[in-house]
């Protein structure tokens, strides 16, 4: 399930940052490289369940499948997190500059 | 357990080889500072480090969720010794062992398809600057 989560977050982004291209003021760039990079490591993380579990690996039970979902949404929202921190800092738009030099003038 | 952490090994080795190929580039930019462009600038190549940005970002940021989910299952926490496997030798020893087949097949997996998208990105590169030539 945090496997599937973090695939969907990785194409969802994806699909926004080449709808956006060459554009990056947004820098989505950075949420589509982390959510493909979590995504391929989950990936090797299933195929070694996969392989030890065998069939079973895919009917979890719903408390686990539950949990999973649970740790796939923070997973998402803490890469929200990381990457509006990213933006801000890096604040591609010079929006935070100019309310700043705003503030200093007043 | 830990598998985390060879990724995120190989994400601190991939920074500091940018690092010093972004210094070599830049005294070599600097160099050339004034004296003809380069047929290498002429083209719309991106140059390799740009590329290695790509395998970084995709190991730290990667590194960083998985961290996450170490610690939303209690295998990560905020004091010594940082790990709970690292606690008794019993679980270091699974640990140690984690890392050696599932950490290096996330780290090797990352590379390989980093590796791909170099490899197709310069061929799209190529025939760009094939199609720009025949234009010319």
């Amino acid at each position: 399930m945090t496997l599937l989560t973090s695939a969907a977050a990785a194409v969802i982004c994806t699909i926004i940052w080449y709808k956006n291209a060459p554009k990056n003021e947004m820098k989505v760039g950075i949420l589509c490289w982390m959510y493909w990079g979590a995504t391929l490591m989950w990936l090797v993380d299933a195929i070694f369940e996969y392989v030890e579990l065998g069939a079973e690996y895919f009917t979890p039970a719903p408390a686990d499948m539950l949990n999973d979902l649970f740790l796939g949404l923070s997973v998402v929202v803490l890469g929200l997190i990381i990457w509006l921190v990213i933006l801000l800092i890096k604040d591609p738009k010079g929006v935070i500059k100019e309310a700043l030099k705003k503030k200093k003038d007043v | 357990m830990a598998c985390f952490l060879v990724p995120a090994a190989e994400a601190l080795v991939t920074t500091l080889a940018e690092k010093g190929i972004e210094k070599k580039e830049n005294d070599a930019e600097k160099e050339q500072n004034g004296a003809e462009q380069s047929e290498f600038a002429a083209t719309a190549k991106k140059p390799f480090v740009q590329k290695l940005k790509w395998l970084r970002n995709l190991l730290w940021g990667g590194s960083a969720l998985l961290m996450f989910e170490h610690v939303w299952h209690g295998e990560v926490v905020p004091f010594f010794p940082f790990l709970t496997a690292a606690s008794n030798p019993e679980d270091a020893a699974e640990m140690i062992h984690e890392m050696s087949t599932v950490g290096v097949a996330m780290a090797v997996l990352v590379t390989l398809v980093w590796a791909g998208m170099v490899v197709v990105s310069s061929r799209i590169e190529k025939r760009a600057d094939a199609e720009k030539v025949s234009a010319k």
